[in-house]
């Protein structure tokens, strides 16, 4: 999401420590770099003026001129100072619990912003903690969005089936067309938290309807809502492609409403999310959370740190190493990592590897926290489907195959392709990738982490490198996207 | 000109509604005062302001400084006049009207990012070709967000106007044949497509635009005759990437600027043009139906200067 940004700014600190020796005029040149990524990025004009005066102000007052490594020092103020803008690296306290509950969560944002997919991600979260929650449909203005948030509460319960039920309220009756319905939404609010109390719920969402930050009249709805239900936490939804505006409706809706939290939405774009910078800085409110995809569970708490070294291209390894946690138990980790280093990792392991990093997220978003993938995969065409394909392979293998694929000739081979609707030599090349994979490994555990990594290094300018890209690319995929294009283009 | 003057009372009304006092804050800015360094570097940021873009607005800068340092801009007022035509330029009259089909019902695929505001557009779009006497068919070819079906029906009823749906989580190309086939032999004028808000990295889902797209062209020669990208005025620079990512799944004939009615500028739609050849054909500012206007440049760049 901020490789565009790490790209300039990686092209920036290159350009600096090239030079033995820098001047302050350097120092000027590579910030006016960062300004133009900055504002391209849609940080508001004003927020990067004063971002830049202050890190020029701190690069020339700490001598970067004179320092041995001046693009290291400068990545280090940036990144410092980047942090700070977005909040620094505060814990993130969750949502609080309340006696007598429930802790009530009052969501308002612009439309569009993405709320009542907000609300239904939040209530799997909290569900995922324990937590009994009710849904509360108080946006009476768009058509049809008390009965999104009610489709939004099944989703919830079906993909986190333990923990209390999640519970919706809504009065489909009250739904009126767009500025009718002021101060109704207040009623329906009072009466969506008295059925959470008496069904015992851990916290109510309150999903309110979105609304322009100067249209009075909704405004004072907000506040009525605000006011007669006294929420605990009030978190403002900002989509992450929002330009230069961020600034504006943020303002406004905190002077209304005193913001105490901002939830960030669409991360999974390739929106370069400067309004994150934005809205911090306007509203001080903490970013407490973001969405990053199209699934229930896609919402991650916020970091700082994480964010900003996204941006100067550090990846973000901790995100993936607690995604991982989730979805892989210790014991499972540390067994796998035995057959590896024997290089006896069979289909059955590697099926089961696949469908773990699958069920992490989209690939793509996965090899974006790696340091240095992010830029290098941002137009590359991933085809999740080439998964599938090798999951299908894998499925038409027997037992036998599974646990040694070396057996696999051109009679099972032909099999296996014909079962699993593939090419022949698709399933050659899925045996010899994976041969090459317990190969590597097993180089990889004889020599430390360290040499392993030259090993690959190695192995990859031989050209024999069972490189992840290779899977990525494959021949199938980019034909296809290649055959769409002509027709489309014949057509017109 | 009466029906002109209408269009522009209404949207000054629209804007009315929102900033108190409108003012031609450009004017307000650059009138008597002398042409000079400070006075571009103020121009810039209004423009930077109004998300026009870095590389746009530096080219119009830079244009300026020219014809500044070359004695052809003097005064504040010289400015507002250059940087007006420049920008008027940007978008020729030609290529603001709809596209028609030649034979039978014309197909228009409405398509956007998640929540740029595509179904209250549908609706907008449906008020004006209603007004000017057309039948119109919608194809709720939305089958993943929850509700959405829904949405789309309420508003074909408030409307008038028939519309054609699929099941939840079916496909939604298979909707938007139904609906072609049914805009054919009920006899419409116009079939709207509605799709599910989709994000440029999301390959699959961008592919599935192109599919519809097709299955639309196998039933009428020419369909989609007109491929609309909704995109919300607030939108910063990403909105380029949006143009680009969904020109290239869907050959995007036009933009529609939604949610002009809040304080955001929407001047993406110049770093959009800047970047691609896709023109802007019409304006959302409010959330009745009604709330629509053809693009017009001039008043469009008008109030993107205006002072909050």
């Amino acid at each position: 999401m901020f490789d565009r940004l790490s790209d300039s700014f990686n092209g920036m600190f290159r350009k600096l420590s090239g030079k033995g020796q820098i001047s302050e005029a350097n120092v000027r040149e590579a910030m006016e770099e960062v300004r133009t990524a900055l504002l391209e990025a849609d940080v508001h004009y004003d927020v990067v003026q004063s971002f830049c005066e202050t890190v020029l102000e701190d690069a020339i007052g700490r001598e970067v001129t004179k320092s041995l490594k001046p693009g290291q020092e400068m990545i280090g103020i940036v990144n410092e100072r980047l942090v700070e803008l977005l909040g620094g690296e505060t814990q993130n306290p969750g949502i609080m619990a309340v006696s007598p509950g429930p802790t009530v969560i009052m969501m308002c944002g612009l439309q569009g912003s993405g709320k009542t997919t907000t609300c239904g991600k939040l209530a799997a979260l909290l569900k995922k903690q324990g937590r009994k929650v009710t849904l509360v449909a108080a946006d009476l203005q768009r058509p049809a969005a008390v009965d999104q948030l009610e489709t939004v509460t099944q989703t919830v319960n079906q993909a986190v089936p333990k923990g209390a039920e999640a519970k919706f309220y809504g009065e489909h009756d009250k739904a009126k067309a767009y500025g009718e319905a002021v101060n109704v939404a207040v009623q329906v609010c009072k009466r969506g938290i008295d059925q959470a109390r008496k069904d015992g719920a851990d916290v109510a969402i309150l999903d309110t309807a979105g609304r322009l930050h100067v249209n009075e009249e909704l405004m004072g709805e907000l506040r009525m809502v605000e006011k007669s239900t006294t929420p605990h936490h009030i978190f403002f939804v900002v989509d992450a492609m929002t330009g230069q505006d961020a600034v504006a409706s943020a303002k406004a809706f905190n002077e209304k409403l005193k913001i105490d939290g901002v939830i960030l939405t669409k991360l999974d774009s390739d929106a370069r999310g400067g309004a994150a910078l934005s809205v911090k800085e306007i509203t001080g409110a903490p970013i407490r959370y973001i969405g990053v995809g199209e699934k229930i569970d896609a919402i991650e708490t916020f970091h700082a740190e994480r964010m900003a070294g996204r941006i100067l291209g550090m990846g973000d390894v901790v995100s993936l190493v607690e995604k991982a946690q989730e979805e892989v138990t210790e014991e499972e980790a540390q067994k796998l990592q035995a057959k590896l280093a024997r290089g006896e990792m069979d289909m059955n392991d590697f099926l089961k590897q696949l469908k773990t990093l699958r069920r992490m997220g989209p690939m793509k978003q996965l090899l974006g926290m790696l340091p240095g993938v992010g830029s290098a995969i941002k137009d590359l065409p991933i085809d999740e489907g080439q998964f599938d394909r090798v999951e299908a392979m894998i499925n038409s293998m027997t037992a036998e195959e599974r646990q040694s694929p070396k057996i696999i000739g051109p009679p099972r081979r032909r099999r296996i392709a014909s079962g699993s609707g593939s090419e022949q030599q698709a399933v050659g090349g899925l045996v010899k990738q994976f041969d090459a994979i317990n190969k590597i490994s097993k180089q990889m555990a004889g020599m430390g982490a360290a040499g392993g990594m030259d090993a690959m290094r190695g192995l990859g300018a031989g050209g024999g490198m069972p490189d992840l890209g290779g899977m990525l690319r494959s021949k199938g995929s980019t034909k296809q996207v290649k055959r769409g294009v002509k027709k489309r283009k014949k057509k017109r | 000109m009466a029906m002109l003057k209408g269009v522009f009372g209404k949207l000054k009304r629209g804007l009315e509604k929102t900033r108190r006092g409108f003012v031609d804050g450009l004017r307000s800015m650059v009138t008597g005062r002398k042409l000079d360094d400070a006075l571009i570097d103020d121009l810039e940021a209004r423009l930077i302001q109004s998300d026009v873009g870095v590389q746009a607005t530096r080219r119009l800068i830079e244009r300026i400084r020219a014809d500044y340092k070359a004695g052809k801009l003097k005064k504040g007022e010289d400015v507002l006049d250059h940087l007006k035509t420049e920008l008027k330029a940007m978008w020729p009259e030609a290529d603001r009207a709809l596209a028609k089909a030649t034979d039978g019902p014309t197909v228009i695929l409405v398509t956007g990012v998640n929540g740029a505001g595509k179904t209250t557009s549908i609706a907008k779009l449906c008020a004006t070709l209603r007004a000017d006497g057309k039948s119109v068919l919608l194809g709720a070819c939305d089958t993943f967000r929850a509700g959405a079906v829904r949405q789309l029906e309420i508003w074909a009823d408030r409307l008038g106007v028939e519309i054609v749906r699929g099941q939840s989580g079916g496909d939604p190309a298979a909707v938007a044949f139904d609906a072609v086939n049914a805009g054919i032999s009920r006899g419409v004028d116009v079939v709207i497509l509605d799709t599910a808000g989709r994000l440029p990295t999301q390959n699959g889902l961008m592919d599935q635009l192109g599919k519809i797209a097709r299955v639309a062209g196998k039933r009428i020669e020419g369909a989609p005759h007109e491929t609309l990208l909704v995109v919300d005025a607030t939108t910063g620079q990403n909105a380029v990437r949006q143009a680009e990512a969904f020109g290239q799944a869907a050959g995007v004939t036009g933009i529609f600027l939604a949610k002009l009615d809040g304080t955001a500028k929407g001047g993406v739609v110049i770093a959009i043009r800047e970047a691609t050849d896709i023109p802007v054909k019409y304006v959302g500012f409010g959330e009745t139906p009604d709330d629509v206007e053809p693009f017009d440049p001039e008043s469009f760049i008008d109030a993107m200067f205006a002072l909050d």
